[in-house]
């Protein structure tokens, strides 16, 4: 105690760095679906990350085994009509849908985050105009809109992003400007002003770290959203070329193959894509509690 | 002799928390006679409200009834089944809530909501409603009845919207009304209106009352029996004269002497304990130079000619000397937070000068003077405690930011060590710093805020409600730190409150406002006891005035025979 007196800081970060872990167990214990989530979640990560070294086959390698071969102990996931290993790249292409996603959702998260800061906080012109933007975005199909950038900026995978990106910007920019324009006049934002804060500092210390919360549920909930696009705008053809794995392509290879029978094809990646989606869905809840200081006894 | 109308025995509530099961009051009993007021008076936590809502049925799900019995007109009420107990709120017993403005759907035209409460409990028919619920509305006493049916919530003011929540209680002439804090946030006068109200019409119709209130003094003034409780336990109950005037349980003394009365001294709210604790005031000092010295300022909103423009401050002056505390009075909508907030330079003059410290700072925008040397001289302690603190912040991050941002050069350890003195100066205990707000009680809160507003030695401290959230021993502690931080630091004070009795507690000089003007000003006690205009004396009479003991009418009588030969 003494010790907390003379320099209470260190004492306290130690604490809240082990109250950090504590509360992260406790959140998932609390809710089994969030401890699911949350594993299912670091699962997914794990194989993106160590997915390309783990795979039995090289997944873009050609005649690794007979083509259109069913699931059996050698290929797992089957063979497709190159005779290419179908859980090698179903494996593979984890990363580069995360990939795809994360960008894509942090890159709206983040501007769409400053645009509905500033609309919110200032009000006025720059909340009519950036209101307009979004408003204009939100008009278009959102699915068309994506394909019409990615058409006209060339097919390639920072244009998928970018496209996706914009597509999402407006939900971000309207829950940052709802959630900042609530707690423009609270209190701690006038004594925030008190104790010398600029505006700008106001804005983005004070009011927009107490956003985080709802913008967390947005943020997973979004994540699904972009891999289904992605996933999407590959299908269709733009985007990610074959052979390079990636969900929405296999499942577009595999459709072809439905018919005859060789189902394999496309319901290994779907499972991927469905599993990916669902981890981000249920995510969401668990990310709030965790990032709620309220929650936190 | 008849049953009561009302019997609690031995009833006991659970919670269900995180930290396992808590018992939100425990084994209480009390009952309530035909045409009784019963008074339930207690602190935040105390169980009063949890009380009414086990009676109700309306206790939340982690909630529920450990033990014991509610009989109503000899029913069991916790044994009724919920389609029952549908048929029994509204009809036989109904609630009034603190806030009339959340229990009012804000769709529904007024009218149509008592309308449809007669409707529900076959009352009346869709065809006779309109025409009885204008009837209620001409029974609480808004004018325009016929018009008023067709306002929605948000076109009334706070005391017009209770109006309507207590025609909505009684349209069934209900045999019992809980009211639940039916006061808080309203206005004094409003208060005295509503209240004025409630006791008229529950004595024409013939029943009983219970008022959960924290305010004892509006309990005892309107009540017939008073019922002290404190968590979760019932402390002491009597007739309001004889618990008023004769306190048997040091509880119950406690919260008597912590609510301020006409007459007391700040020091004596305060326990015995903590007055021994206490500094020893200084005689009154003489107030030096002007500190801040305000001229003809006037505050327009919206333009003129359209709509919504409105004048809210009209030509205000007055001077606030060094050491001196100034109260700031009126009810809302009078203009004085909106004064208050342009000394604060939070908001932009449209005519008029501040002169502080020799500099006119209303001449410099409100956004720009962040970043003023005078910032740190000037400070606030706001109403609310818990709004007022980032939630996402301890309370050692809280007080450390004004250090942070107004004297960037300070080296981290003398910032943490002056943090630590801060604590120690306004008695917040030092383990509590790396608490989230959340974790702190309401007054620890409040010493929080405090501890932050004199972090730069202020010369100017707004307080602006500082009490108005907290129980009243609460307040008691927080009005004599606030006291005390004034001698020790030299400060002065700007007061804002619609409470006399509590301004009076602190301040040398009262200056009454309404309507954006001046009506009144002059020393503390020249105002409490011969206010020269009528608003001011209206104001005075709106404070609830309770029963006075038969000791203190002798008292009084000898003191005006004195004060006559």
């Amino acid at each position: 105690m003494s010790n907390l007196a003379i320099n209470p800081t260190t004492d306290q970060r130690v604490q809240s760095r082990e109250g950090y872990w504590h509360h992260l167990r406790y959140i998932m214990a609390e809710n089994p679906l969030t401890g699911i989530s949350f594993g299912l979640f670091f699962g997914l990560i794990a194989v993106a990350i160590f997915g390309p070294y783990l795979v039995p086959f090289d997944p873009v390698a050609t005649g690794v085994g007979p083509a259109l071969q069913p699931p059996g102990v050698n290929h797992w996931f089957g063979t497709d009509h190159l005779g290419r290993d179908v859980f090698s790249r179903v494996v593979v292409a984890t990363r580069l849908d995360l990939l795809i996603s994360v960008s894509a959702v942090a890159l709206s998260f983040v501007f769409g985050s400053i645009i509905g800061c500033f609309a919110g906080y200032f009000g006025g012109w720059t909340d009519r105009i950036s209101g307009r933007l979004m408003d204009t975005i939100m008009a278009f199909p959102l699915f068309v809109l994506a394909m019409g950038i990615v058409a006209a900026a060339g097919n390639s995978i920072e244009n998928i992003v970018y496209a996706t990106a914009i597509i999402n910007l407006p939900f971000y920019a309207r829950m940052a400007r709802a959630e900042v324009s609530i707690r423009r006049n609270a209190g701690f934002v006038q004594a925030a002003r008190l104790s010398g804060n600029s505006e700008l500092r106001v804005l983005f210390g004070h009011i927009f770290p107490n956003t985080l919360p709802p913008m967390m549920v947005q943020i997973s909930l979004n994540m699904g959203w972009a891999i289904l696009n992605a996933a999407g705008l590959s299908f269709i053809g733009l985007g990610v070329q074959p052979p390079m794995p990636e969900w929405g392509i296999l499942v577009a290879e595999g459709a072809n193959f439905i018919i005859s029978g060789e189902w394999w094809l496309v319901v290994f990646p779907g499972l991927a894509l469905m599993l990916a989606v669902f981890t981000f869905n249920l995510i969401g809840d668990g990310l709030r509690d965790l990032v709620d200081p309220q929650r936190r006894t | 002799m008849t049953p009561p109308l009302l019997d609690i025995q031995r009833l006991s509530v659970d919670f269900a928390t995180r930290r396992g099961t808590v018992r939100a009051i425990d084994s209480i009993s009390l009952s309530v006679a035909k045409g009784e007021t019963l008074g339930i008076v207690g602190e935040s936590g105390s169980g009063k409200s949890v009380t009414s809502y086990a009676v109700m049925n309306i206790l939340d799900r982690a909630g529920k009834i450990a033990g014991g019995k509610i009989s109503y007109g000899g029913m069991s009420m916790h044994k009724i089944s919920e389609r029952d107990m549908r048929d029994i709120r509204g009809r036989e017993i109904s609630m009034i809530f603190q806030n009339p403005r959340a229990a009012l759907n804000p769709i529904r035209k007024v009218g149509q909501q008592i309308a449809d409460v007669l409707v529900q409990h076959n009352q009346a028919t869709r065809a006779t409603a309109r025409a009885k619920a204008i009837e209620m509305l001409l029974a609480v006493k808004i004018k325009d009845a016929e018009k008023r049916y067709e306002a929605y919530p948000f076109e009334l003011s706070g005391g017009m919207c209770q109006r309507v929540v207590i025609a909505m209680a009684l349209a069934c002439k209900p045999q019992l009304l809980i009211a639940d804090e039916p006061t808080t946030g309203l206005d004094v006068t409003t208060q005295k209106a509503v209240m004025d109200l409630i006791t008229e019409l529950t004595a024409q119709f013939n029943m009983s009352t219970i008022l959960i209130t924290h305010d004892l003094g509006l309990a005892a003034a309107y009540c017939d029996r008073l019922l002290v409780m404190e968590k979760g336990h019932v402390v002491e109950q009597n007739t309001s004269t004889a618990l008023f005037n004769a306190p048997k349980k040091a509880y119950t003394k406690q919260l008597l002497n912590a609510t301020p009365h006409r007459d007391s001294y700040v020091r004596d709210l305060l326990t015995p304990d903590q007055r021994a604790k206490a500094l020893t005031l200084p005689a009154s000092t003489e107030p030096g130079a002007a500190l801040l010295s305000v001229k003809s300022l006037k505050k327009e909103f919206g333009k003129p000619g359209s709509g919504n423009h409105h004048i809210a401050v009209r030509d205000l002056s007055f001077d606030i000397r060094k050491g001196e505390s100034l109260g700031l009075v009126g009810e809302s909508g009078c203009g004085k937070s909106t004064t208050s907030s342009m000394i604060m330079r939070l908001l932009d003059t449209t005519e008029g000068s501040i002169e502080f410290l020799g500099q006119d700072i209303a001449a410099i925008p409100a956004k720009q003077f962040a970043r003023h040397t005078l910032r740190g001289k000037l400070q606030m302690v706001f109403q609310d405690p818990t709004d007022s603190l980032n939630p996402r912040w301890s309370a050692e991050r809280s007080i450390a930011d004004p250090l942070l941002r107004l004297s960037p050069d300070m080296p981290n350890a003398d910032r943490q060590a002056r943090v630590l003195e801060l604590a120690t100066l306004v008695g917040l205990p030092v383990e509590l710093l790396n608490r989230f707000p959340h974790q702190l009680s309401g007054g620890q809160k409040a010493r929080v805020g405090i501890a932050r507003a004199v972090a730069m030695e202020p010369e100017l401290l707004i307080l602006d409600e500082p009490t108005a959230a907290l129980d009243v021993s609460v307040q008691a502690v927080v009005l004599n730190l606030l006291e005390d931080l004034k001698h020790r630091l030299g400060m002065s004070y700007l007061f804002i409150s619609h409470d006399l009795n509590v301004v009076r507690l602190l301040c040398d000089r009262i200056i009454v406002m309404q309507h954006g003007e001046i009506v009144e000003q002059g020393h503390a006690h020249q105002i409490m006891d011969a206010p020269q205009t009528d608003y001011t004396r209206s104001l005075l009479a709106a404070i609830p005035h309770p029963p006075a003991s038969d000791a203190s009418v002798a008292e009084t009588a000898a003191l005006i025979q004195d004060g006559a030969s």
